[in-house]
């Protein structure tokens, strides 16, 4: 009994993860190449109605990941549109991005809603995928290895090849990057689609894996959370998984509050918990002296090339 | 150095420009400029900010593109895309604001700057063989927000030197740095225009390009005006031909006393704010009524914050740290220490100094609200700020439309002629200023050092902030240097050396530090 609770919690906590690691993944390099999106929420949302309408038209789920990949990818290349090339403002347009997203996915849905696939899971035999025990390490969709996967991959991008010591670069003074010979907005370009396509596919954890149907705003407020913990991460790869599973136990908490209805706390506690850590977190790396250190100091600032 | 020996004059010209003209709206910022640099030639470009030094080189190196006009590499015409282009050609630029990027390694910034794709323990290996050849001494697993500028600077020359320039421009390079440093600096440029490098050196520093260049190439407005030899040339006939008139000198009156004491700092301490700020530790000075007082030093030494603390928009805890007049001011607001009398000017004019879209006017009331009762019960009389604003601009010939003017509208050295002439004009018992004539030209820069001579002799106390040392030998009374937050003792300009100045900047940073000792 206590070791089934435990998997079946494991379980519980991995997928409430999952989708918020995947955002925050694409969100921490966005803003590492000095963008600020605001638009994970709505990105998340365009997502799921893709990486869903894909499925249910193909039939295969894989596919439907690919969409949700590009579907998230197509409405952050819109947010970087606006804020690349006719500099808006970063903070208006990135909410902006989420009210929007959120409209078209509910638009989108219209004719999917109600519909049902088959849930994206583990493609393992069902040997070791159903098995109680096994099941902890082999019972998960293929979108949770894959996050679990791109956390190493992003950070050896990142920190050893050129191309990721390029986009720190731009987030770090774009004008120098510009200076030297970098082209400032096609690293930004990359950037932001990457983030939207990882958000899509976060996105998507919500309707092929978790309920896989269309609901309107599935996704549930996740985007901010995943936003949150780019910055209670302190723009670290690794503080970022560490981070997603703290937000994930959280999370879990507020489900188990709120499905047990004994609970010494209310359920909205453990719902604001995530942005109270984040706000501790900070408040933490400033009294170290540290203050942002780690953040691209080019953050949500417009690139403005004197020509 | 010495002049060409008829063989190296016989050389074909490695750069030459004909004709290079590029207008920006509203400005002819290069009209038909044409000169020639020879390989191994130390050539100045000499002129006034705004002159169009920087854009010129900005087109040779590739960063703009000229809108008519001629550039020949070798002989051979080219069209210099972008920069990558440039240093494919062989030129090398090192940037008056340095293009690092301060959260990373010194390897990291130098392998951004690198076209080829080098692996890092090559490029680390090859990076130390370019350092000890030219002295060029830094640690490449540093991260560059924890250097001094000198350190940083000297990222930016090895950066251009591992691409083995033909042509190397350095655009400004002394600005920010030491004399010791300086002294290095031209021991590397000399080394290299010996192994064949051409340099294009741009500055508005007269004796320094009198001790390092073959040839100078003075621009005015955009035009060029002469092209001569340095070692024939006085300093004040070159700056004569810069700012195309006259130079004025300072004119004080003689025989002049200090009176009472009007500011006095005891003991003030800051704590540093943010990752890259720098605290202040026990500052200490006094200046009496009459008396300019020069704080030198290397930027980012702590004048932010020292200007900060003293205009009161950090307030010391300990209210004896600053008294004006005798009053203790230490824990008093900016407001509160501008009714005691003192007025501060910080570097940044827009945005700081100044709101950039607030007119002229409206700017006059921010700091001469309640000192000149611009403001009556709650109600702004804007007449009254409108007719200050204007007696200002004319008072300081400030060259805008009128009162109505918005601040971002004037050009840098007008706006600073009336953020100080707001501030004079108010008769303050204490002035401090920091980096009054920053990107200032001549003209203006003269008139603003002659208001504050003025204002000392009224019997004001002054104290100024600034990082270029010339301009404080010439205007001050007494200077003291900060470095890392602490400043030195207080010390007469008229017994003070400069070797001894130069040390008390470098700090324990400065090579010439461990020389001293």
């Amino acid at each position: 009994m206590g070791a089934d609770f435990i998997i079946a919690a494991i379980i519980t906590v991995v997928g409430l993860t999952t989708p918020i690691l995947l955002a925050g993944i694409g969100e921490l390099v966005v803003e590492k190449s000095g963008v600020l999106n605001l638009g994970v929420e709505g990105m998340m949302l365009t997502g799921a109605i893709s990486g869903f309408a894909v499925t249910v038209i193909t039939g295969n789920p894989w596919a439907g990941v690919i969409g949700a990949a590009i579907g998230g990818a197509l409405a952050s290349l819109l947010f970087a549109v606006l804020v690349l090339q006719l500099n808006s403002n970063q903070v208006a347009t990135g909410l902006a991005l989420t009210i929007f997203g959120t409209g078209l996915s509910s638009l989108l849905g219209l004719s999917f809603t109600g519909r049902i696939v088959a849930p994206f899971l583990s493609v393992f035999p069902a040997s070791l995928s159903a098995d109680p025990i096994l099941k902890v390490i082999f019972g998960y969709s293929p979108i949770v290895y894959f996050a679990l996967l791109m956390v190493p991959l992003t950070a050896w991008f990142l920190k050893s090849t050129r191309a990721g010591l390029i986009l720190r670069a731009v987030g770090e003074n774009d004008l120098s990057a510009h200076s030297i010979g970098y082209s400032v907005r096609r690293v930004r370009y990359a950037a932001i689609a990457f983030g939207g396509a990882m958000a899509g596919i976060g996105g998507c954890y919500f309707s092929l894996v978790i309920t896989p149907m269309w609901a309107e705003k599935m996704t549930a407020g996740r985007g901010w959370i995943a936003l949150a913990l780019v910055v209670f991460a302190g723009w670290r790869m690794g503080r970022l998984l560490a981070g997603a599973y703290f937000f994930g136990i959280l999370m879990a908490l507020e489900l188990y509050a709120k499905a047990s209805g004994f609970s010494f706390l209310p359920s909205q506690f453990w719902a604001a918990m995530p942005y109270i850590m984040t706000v501790v977190a900070l408040s933490f790396i400033s009294s170290r002296g540290t203050a942002g250190a780690n953040a691209p100091a080019c953050l949500g600032k417009p690139f403005l090339p004197s020509t | 150095m010495t002049s060409l020996s008829p063989m190296e004059e016989s050389l074909s010209p490695r750069l030459e420009l004909s004709g290079i003209t590029k207008r920006f709206p509203g400005v002819l910022a290069n009209d038909h400029v044409s000169f020639s640099v020879l390989p191994g030639e130390i050539h100045a470009l000499l002129g006034e900010n705004g002159a169009g030094k920087s854009t010129l080189v900005k087109m040779i190196y590739g960063i703009m593109q000229p809108d008519s006009g001629e550039i020949r590499w070798n002989g051979e015409r080219i069209i210099v895309v972008n920069p990558k282009a440039a240093r494919k050609l062989g030129i090398g630029m090192v940037f008056q604001h340095f293009s690092l990027f301060e959260a990373m390694t010194v390897l990291e910034n130098i392998a951004l700057g690198m076209d080829a794709k080098i692996p890092a323990r090559d490029l680390e290996a090859r990076i130390v063989a370019v350092m000890s050849q030219y002295g060029l001494m830094l640690e490449p697993h540093r991260i560059v927000s924890t250097l001094s500028v000198g350190e940083r600077q000297r990222i930016e020359i090895v950066r251009a030197l591992l691409l083995n320039p033909n042509l190397l421009i350095m655009d400004e390079p002394t600005s920010v740095l030491t004399p010791q440093e300086v002294e290095q600096l031209f021991v590397v440029l000399r080394q290299l225009a010996k192994e064949g490098c051409s340099i294009l050196y741009i500055s508005h520093k007269l004796h320094e390009i009198k001790a390092l260049c073959d040839t100078a190439t003075i621009l005015r407005g955009g035009k060029l005006v002469d092209t001569c030899d340095p070692s024939v040339e006085t300093s004040r006939s070159m700056a004569e031909k810069m700012i195309g008139g006259n130079l004025k000198d300072i004119q004080r009156g003689a025989g002049r006393t200090f009176g009472e004491q009007k500011l006095v700092v005891k003991a003030l301490n800051v704590p540093k704010d943010g990752p890259f700020g720098t605290a202040l530790k026990g500052i200490g000075f006094s200046v009496k009524a009459g008396e300019i007082f020069g704080i030198a030093g290397v930027a980012g030494n702590g004048q932010n914050a020292l200007l900060l603390a003293l205009s009161g928009e950090v307030s010391a805890h300990d209210h004896h740290a600053i008294t004006v007049g005798g009053a203790e001011v230490g824990h008093m607001s900016a407001k509160a220490r501008r009714m005691m009398g003192m007025a501060t000017v910080p570097e940044e004019r827009n945005g700081h100094a100044a709101v950039p879209d607030f007119s002229l006017s409206d700017n006059a009331i921010l700091t001469g609200r309640d000192r000149l009762g611009m403001v009556r019960g709650g109600m702004i009389d804007a007449a009254a700020a409108w007719t200050y604003a204007g007696e200002v601009i004319e008072a300081f010939a400030v060259k805008a439309t009128g009162p109505g003017a918005f601040a971002e509208s004037l050009s840098g050295g007008n706006l600073q002629k009336y953020i100080m002439g707001r501030e004079i004009m108010q008769k303050p018992d204490v002035l401090v200023v920091s980096q009054p004539t920053w990107g200032v030209d001549a003209g203006a820069a003269a008139a603003i050092h002659q208001a504050l001579v003025d204002l000392a002799a009224q019997g004001s106390a002054i104290v100024v902030i600034s990082q270029d040392l010339d301009e404080l030998l010439s205007l001050c009374d007494t200077l003291a240097v900060i470095n890392e937050g602490r400043l030195s003792p207080s010390m007469k300009v008229a017994d003070a050396r400069i070797e001894e100045i130069g040390l008390l900047m470098g700090g324990i940073h400065g090579e010439g530090a461990a020389h001293a000792h």
